[in-house]
């Protein structure tokens, strides 16, 4: 039961990094992208109707960990207080621009937002992939599995890592990866263009950097990442965009699995002493709400996957980026 | 202030902000629902274009509701861990059940609304509006069963091995008879404060549109109903608040002393309260159990069985602050209905209202939003010093090992960037609204097609 849950939490972290990792990867591209107000806008367009619905995987996620392991989700949100409030205020300028944006037709409010869209987006990516790498590292857990330290450096010297940094930059080049993938797929014209030579270009840049790292350090994953980078950037380069994007949304999926595994049955390490450290089991609810939430998921999940595709599929058009003269 | 009180107030402020925004959009969802269906039904314009009207400002609303939600779901882990790891079996359903049964829904299905007018069969576009409507109340429903098991804990059990709490049963936790009141309560203040929303922009912008003048007197039938609406659901609540949680009606009164037949002070003076006050005779113990000469408990017989029964300290929250939390809110609301009356008899049958009544209408929207928040003000303060009613105490819900210098950190955060959001916000609705209702027609010859986005 405990582990069944344990495999829930980590799908539904895993559709969310996927999923809204694209959105966010348009988020920081779309404004660069696109040359005029016109270009930029038919870029975020095509995320418009579905960034929101993404989020909510978010909220999943986080729904599942608080559910089934909330020993895990305390220790989690309480040790890393500021990078959590840091990322949800980037989080709601986001959300925000991105609604905001089409809703005054004036060109500076329009910059405005485009700007944040783009800046919020890149700074929650990188935040997530230094969370990530502290996932993997671990927090100083004492005894109660309460973090030590004090004042600001408590929540915040987790960060200041080299892993940390490895892990934002990661997550930066597989938050461009798939945006510039997703872009191809669904834009025509100059954007789609250039998001079709950034794929390709990021894609080679990315593979030689984590083969360096991955020769560096001997890590199985850092090379396995250069192997996918690689094949993307082929992919890309050959036309072929809907393999490119699903073989970075798998990439992206299995370094969460990764991530989320990586010391099999504690879920987060203690640095102080690994005695300390939280397990599943340590972490679990009860098995009522584990069957209460099973239910629930089993019957209302396929539904909202049913109906998120449907979206998907009623916005299938690809968005035009030229400007046809009329 | 200590790091209890400054996670208290972070807290307090990022959730009265959410609830700034969540009512809006409950009622907004269901008015632009209803007003979708009359145009289906009537085939009249005027429908689809407040239609459109009433969901540009949903949108609006929507996307700060949906970001300062966010925030509160992680709000209990990073500063109220100890609770989360205690009472997270209980409350973490909650909040895994409302996000897979509400969020997506609201999510996709405004998004397919919102995105859909030309590329849905009407029937179904109309039917993704409802659904949008369905989920924001689904949504409410859950989140107050979370908060009634804090005023009222049901169905769970203590795990002697591990000190935690265990659901029982996510049913009982649903029906809990505190939500039961709480649901309806909160679905009308609601609507009172959308209706009034409507309204407001309904009368400024009357003068120089006709065709505003039916969103105004929708609005106002919307807030009046809600009116009556809240002050029936109001008068349940109160009764059953009284029966689980005597001390908050005492402490709504500051009635210290045990009195048979006790009286409703409209207003008084103090410290110490109430030393001055014009009172109506019965009507408290008529409000708290239905009979006029029923007997209701004092504060100062509460502390003593409190004391009793849980040990030794203090069980009384802030008196004064309940006291007047409780009148602003009934005053304050019951004006903003009484207004929406007064407004629909003096526009009745085609009239214009007076001058003197429109200058001030366009504010009504904040009467009601103030009495929703005097409202949440009171039920949860008056619960203190429970985090949980009889189970935690506030101060040991607190994360441990937080620091006041990360709390002041993220308390700065939070208040300059929802400052932003409000003022664009605000600035938005105003755009929005100065929009002509009826789309002019389109220049002849068309731009290219620029991207709703
Ligand atoms: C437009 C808003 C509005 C208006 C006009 C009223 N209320 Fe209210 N009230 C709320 C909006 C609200 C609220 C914000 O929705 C609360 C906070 C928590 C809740 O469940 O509803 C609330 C709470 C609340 C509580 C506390 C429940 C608790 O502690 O859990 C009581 C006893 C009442 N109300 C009673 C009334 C009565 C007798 C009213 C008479 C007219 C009234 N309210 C008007
Ligand atoms: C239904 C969901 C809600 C839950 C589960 C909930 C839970 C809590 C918790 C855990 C606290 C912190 C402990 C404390 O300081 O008492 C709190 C405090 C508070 N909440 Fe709520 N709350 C909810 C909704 C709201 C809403 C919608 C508002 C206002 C609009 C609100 C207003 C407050 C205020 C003012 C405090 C501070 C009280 C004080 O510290 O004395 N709450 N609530
Ligand atoms: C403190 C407890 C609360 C938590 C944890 C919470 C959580 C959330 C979250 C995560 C969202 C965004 C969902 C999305 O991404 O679409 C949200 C929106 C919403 N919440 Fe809250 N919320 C709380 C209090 C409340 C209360 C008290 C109500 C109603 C009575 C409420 C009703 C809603 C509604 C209707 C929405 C969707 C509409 C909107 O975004 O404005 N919430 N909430």
């Amino acid at each position: 039961m405990i582990n069944f849950w344990f495999s829930i939490v980590v799908l539904a972290w895993v559709l969310f990094f996927v999923l809204e990792g694209f959105d966010f990867g348009v988020g920081i591209l779309g404004p660069l992208l696109g040359r005029d107000d016109h270009e930029r806008g038919a870029a975020l367009t095509t995320i418009g109707p579905f960034w929101d619905g993404n989020e909510v995987w978010l909220v999943a996620a986080i729904g599942a960990t608080f559910a089934a392991f909330p020993a895990w989700y305390a220790a989690l949100l309480s040790g890393l207080y500021l990078p959590v409030a840091a990322l949800l205020l980037l989080l709601a300028v986001r959300g925000v621009a991105l609604e905001f944006r089409g809703k005054r037709d004036s060109r500076r409010w329009r910059r405005g937002a485009e700007v944040a869209t783009a800046v919020s987006s890149a700074g929650i990516v990188a935040l997530w992939g230094a969370l990530l790498a502290v996932f993997v590292r671990g927090l100083a857990l004492d005894s109660t599995g309460s973090v030590m330290g004090h004042g600001l450096s408590r929540s915040l010297s987790p960060l200041w890592t080299t892993s940390s940094l490895l892990g934002a930059l990661g997550a930066l080049l597989a938050a461009v990866l798939l945006g510039s993938t997703f872009l191809s797929l669904r834009t025509s014209g100059p954007v789609r263009r250039r998001a079709r030579s950034l794929a390709r270009w990021s894609g080679t840049v990315g593979a030689i950097a984590l083969l360096v790292v991955g020769v560096a350090v001997l890590s199985k994953y850092a090379l396995i990442a250069a192997l996918v980078a690689f094949v993307v950037a082929t992919l890309a380069r050959v036309g072929r965009e809907g393999l490119a994007f699903a073989l970075t949304g798998l990439g992206v999926a299995g370094s969460v699995v990764a991530v989320f595994t990586a010391h099999g049955s504690v879920v987060l390490p203690s640095t102080l002493n690994p005695a300390w450290s939280l397990t599943m089991s340590g972490a679990a609810a009860s098995s009522s709400s584990l069957g209460l939430i099973t239910a629930v998921g089993v019957v209302v999940l396929p539904g909202v996957v049913a109906y998120q595709v449907f979206s998907y599929w009623v916005f299938r058009r690809r968005v035009a980026s030229e400007r046809v003269s009329s | 202030m200590d790091v209890l009180d400054l996670t208290r107030l972070q807290f307090a402020v990022v959730t009265i902000y959410h609830y700034f925004f969540v009512p809006l959009s409950i009622s907004l969802a269901a008015t632009a629902a209803g007003l979708q269906i009359a145009w289906l039904r009537t085939k009249k314009d005027q429908y689809l274009h407040l239609t459109k009207f009433v969901g540009k400002l949903l949108i609006i609303t929507f996307a700060v509701g949906v970001v300062t939600g966010l925030v509160q779901e992680f709000q209990f882990g990073m500063g109220w861990s100890a609770f989360a790891k205690f009472y997270g079996d209980v409350f973490g359903p909650t909040l895994a059940v409302e996000g897979m049964l509400a969020f997506f829904l609201e999510a996709t299905f405004l998004a397919l609304w919102y995105f859909g007018w030309d590329r849905l069969p009407r029937l179904v576009h109309t039917a993704t509006i409802v659904i949008v409507a369905i989920g924001t109340t689904i949504s409410a429903f859950v989140i107050l069963a979370g908060n009634s098991f804090m005023q009222n804990p049901v169905a769970y059990a203590m795990d002697p091995s591990t000190g935690r709490a265990r659901l029982t049963s996510f049913t009982d936790l649903l029906l809990n008879k505190v939500n039961m009141a709480a649901f309806p309560h909160t679905l009308a203040g609601a609507a009172m404060v959308g209706g009034a929303l409507l309204m407001g922009i309904g009368v400024w912008r009357l003068r120089a549109d006709d065709g505003f003048r039916v969103l105004a007197r929708l609005g106002a039938w919307i807030t009046a109903v809600g009116g009556a609406a809240v002050a029936i659901t109001g008068d349940t609540l109160g009764k059953t608040i009284t029966e689980v949680n005597p001390m908050k009606i005492a402490a709504a009164e500051a009635l210290y002393h045990t009195t048979a037949s006790a009286p409703f002070s409209i207003v008084a003076s103090g410290p110490p309260l109430p030393s001055f006050a014009i009172k109506i005779p019965w009507l408290l113990s008529f409000l708290a159990t239905g009979s006029p000469t029923a007997t209701v408990q004092g504060i100062d017989n509460l502390q003593q069985q409190y004391a009793a029964t849980y040990g030794p300290g203090s069980y009384i929250p802030m008196v004064p602050v309940a006291f007047w939390t409780f009148r602003l809110m009934i005053g304050i609301g019951t004006l903003a209905a009484l207004v929406a009356v007064l407004y629909l008899w003096r526009t009745r049958k085609g009239r214009t209202a007076p001058r003197w009544l429109t200058r001030w209408l366009p504010l009504i929207p904040l009467l009601p939003a103030a009495a929703n928040t005097f409202g949440w003000v009171f039920t949860e303060t008056a619960r203190q010093p429970w985090l949980a009613f009889g189970l935690v105490k506030t101060a040991d819900g607190i994360s441990p090992g937080l620091t006041s210098a990360e709390v002041i950190a993220s308390l700065i955060g939070f208040a300059v960037v929802y400052g932003v959001l409000a003022v664009l916000w605000l600035k938005l609705v105003r755009h929005t609204s100065n929009q002509p209702l009826t789309p002019t027609a389109a220049p002849v010859a068309a731009p290219e097609p620029v991207p709703v986005y």
